[in-house]
């Protein structure tokens, strides 16, 4: 009974508190970083401008749903703006140049994606590559494919299947679009998965303590499959918001979406070494990206003052990490 | 998949009558015989046999390179021998891999304890086998059962009597002696014929060791019999019902606890005494 209760008061140490930190952190620093923009400019606190951010947050937020999934088994995800480019530039080329009806031109698109999901899985599965060398690869390979497939050429003149989501309506005063809609879907839908479903705990198990998962009879390597595939799928769907938002398949897009996303997975609370962390958190960190690069920009700090402030604070976050993975 | 298998209620095995190898035939859960074990030039096991009878604690001991690790490797799956035979309740088994053990009822208590330490300890308790919902949501979308699963985890704890407040507190919050019983927790749940316990006392306190000791012992009279593996001596001694010592690959001797000293038995252990030149008593078969 006696080192039961002793326990129980390190369990109360301060370090100990860091997990509910991490959950904290990234909602003070979002609520922080509103109130200071807020204080600076009139033109910040507007359901205008926060429609504004949260559409410019939208692809790099579906993009870093799989980012977190990929992320909790201790992997990473290096491809995933350039495998969505390539899936855009599919989309929109398929259905402008090539005639094929918008919907199959899609399907393909998205098919493209999965495909490359699953090609990092199976490299990652089967021979037993690092995610990161093997995301670095076919991030290279995406970025080829999709300057050889479009020319270098952006494709224009979409036709209304591939915007739909970019469509708005009204709520009261603020413009929501379809997209938004979407990824809130999609946030709620991985959410759904990871904590109420068997699969979605073994992804944490797996990448909490891989060895352990192995020994209790979970197929670990076909968990890191699906996974992989699964993010490729959500990189498709972020490519169709992407098309959507801007009304062009852009050959050049995607190619700093792989630190954003990491960035707002970090920010989020999600350990780089796997096995902790929450999907919303995620979403919080594209939106305090989102907030902090719309806010500067409102107050007319330069774009490489952005590009420093996002820097420190993803080792900011990082530290964090480390610092709650050491009490561990 | 597997369903989710109730723990079994066995008979308390203190209503039986203890074996004694005399008088009746007793009953063997789990038997090797003649496992060889090779890596390229090295031997870990040479022929070496092996026997744990129903309801009882069987310590095994050997010195480093002796082959018990390798031993415990083979009866939990985690290896294939060379050669030889493992019979399960007299049945012959092949086991090609730990799960494969697990389903035939044999559970594993690994010394780093191969619990995910940022879950909570319901969540570890069913790691890889989570009570799923029943009908549609669980067969299909293969949705947990959350509620059940704490109240199982409640239930297994006290019935072991680990005295932990929260089923929900991560298992990284426990100290060390709470998280062995976790995993031991975990293993009596769910074996329905031998728990293996690997190194179970190793890295822990006095108190703690003491009280995953009780724990082992509870484990017994819920009606599994439990292999040990372990380093320490008075541990051994002190919970013990037989000792295998191994030696060389193989099984040097089993031996009586109560009727051998510790000294003698290292004796054996290092090869300083054959197992002929102890007195008859302390042999245990």
């Amino acid at each position: 009974m006696a080192e039961q209760k002793s326990s129980a008061v390190v369990g109360r140490s301060l370090l100990a508190r860091l997990p509910s930190l991490t959950v904290l952190g990234p909602f003070i620093a979002l609520v922080l970083a509103s109130i200071y923009f807020a204080a600076q400019t009139d033109r910040f606190f507007t359901g205008q401008n926060f429609s504004l951010i949260v559409q410019q947050v939208m692809v790099a937020g579906v993009l870093g749903i799989g980012q977190t999934l990929v992320i909790l088994t201790a992997g990473i995800d290096l491809s995933c703006g350039l495998v969505m480019a390539l899936g855009t530039m599919v989309m929109t080329k398929l259905a402008v140049e090539s005639g094929l009806p918008p919907l199959l031109a899609i399907g393909l698109g998205l098919v493209v994606t999965t495909g490359f999901g699953f090609l990092n899985g199976l490299l990652i599965t089967r021979i037993k590559l690092p995610p990161f060398i093997v995301t670095l690869g076919t991030l290279n390979i995406a970025l080829a494919l999709t300057q050889i497939y479009s020319g270098a050429q952006t494709v224009s003149g979409l036709p209304n299947a591939l915007l739909f989501f970019g469509n708005t309506f009204k709520v009261g005063s603020t413009v929501v679009t379809y997209g938004t809609i979407l990824m809130l879907l999609l946030y709620v839908l991985a959410w759904f998965f990871l904590s109420e479903t068997a699969p979605g705990r073994h992804l944490y198990a797996v990448g909490n303590n891989p060895e352990a998962a192995r020994l209790t009879g979970i197929p670990t390597q076909r968990v890191l499959l699906i996974v992989y595939t699964l993010a490729g799928f959500i990189y498709g769907i972020a490519g169709l918001l992407l098309v959507a938002r801007t009304g062009v398949g852009d050959p050049n897009a995607g190619q700093t979406d792989n630190l954003e996303t990491i960035t707002a997975v970090v920010l989020g609370g999600t350990s780089l070494f796997g096995g902790r962390g929450m999907i919303f958190g995620t979403l919080l960190g594209a939106l305090i990206i989102g907030v902090f690069r719309n806010g500067l920009t409102l107050t007319g700090v330069p774009s490489v003052y952005q590009i420093l402030i996002t820097g420190i604070l993803v080792i900011l976050a990082v530290t964090t990490d480390q610092l709650s993975k050491k009490r561990a | 998949m597997e369903p989710n298998l109730p723990p079994q209620s066995n008979p308390p095995l203190s209503n039986l009558p203890m074996p004694s190898p005399e008088t009746t035939p007793v009953k063997l859960v789990l038997e090797a015989k003649g496992l060889v074990k090779r890596y390229g030039q090295v031997t870990a096991l040479d022929g070496a046999d092996f026997q744990l009878r129903d309801g009882e604690i069987l310590a095994v001991i050997g010195d480093n390179g002796a082959g018990k690790s390798t031993l415990i490797k083979a009866l939990s799956g985690a290896i294939i021998p060379d050669e030889g035979e493992i019979y399960l309740d007299g049945q012959q088994v092949h086991f090609r891999s730990p799960i494969d053990a697990r389903h035939k009822g044999i559970e594993t208590v690994y010394q780093d304890l191969a619990v995910a330490p940022a879950m909570t300890i319901a969540e570890n308790l069913f790691l890889g086998r989570e009570i799923l919902r029943p009908g549609i949501f669980g067969r299909f979308f293969r949705l947990i059962d959350k509620k059940k699963m704490l109240e199982d985890a409640i239930a297994y704890m006290q019935d072991l009597k680990i005295g932990i407040r929260s089923m929900k507190q991560a298992v990284e919050t426990l100290s060390g002696g709470q998280r062995q019983g976790v995993a031991v927790a975990r293993s009596a749940a769910f074996a329905r014929h031998v728990v293996i316990m690997d190194e179970p006392t190793a890295a822990l306190g006095v108190k703690e060791s003491n009280m995953v000791l009780e724990l082992i012992r509870r484990v017994r009279e819920s009606g599994l019999p439990v292999i040990i593996i372990s380093h320490n001596m008075p541990h051994v001694f002190d919970i013990a019902d037989r000792i295998h010592i191994q030696r060389l690959g193989r099984r040097a001797a089993v031996v009586n606890p109560k009727h051998i000293s510790m000294s003698d038995t290292v004796a054996v252990m290092t090869g300083a005494k054959k197992a002929e030149e102890l007195p008859p008593e302390a042999l245990a078969h």
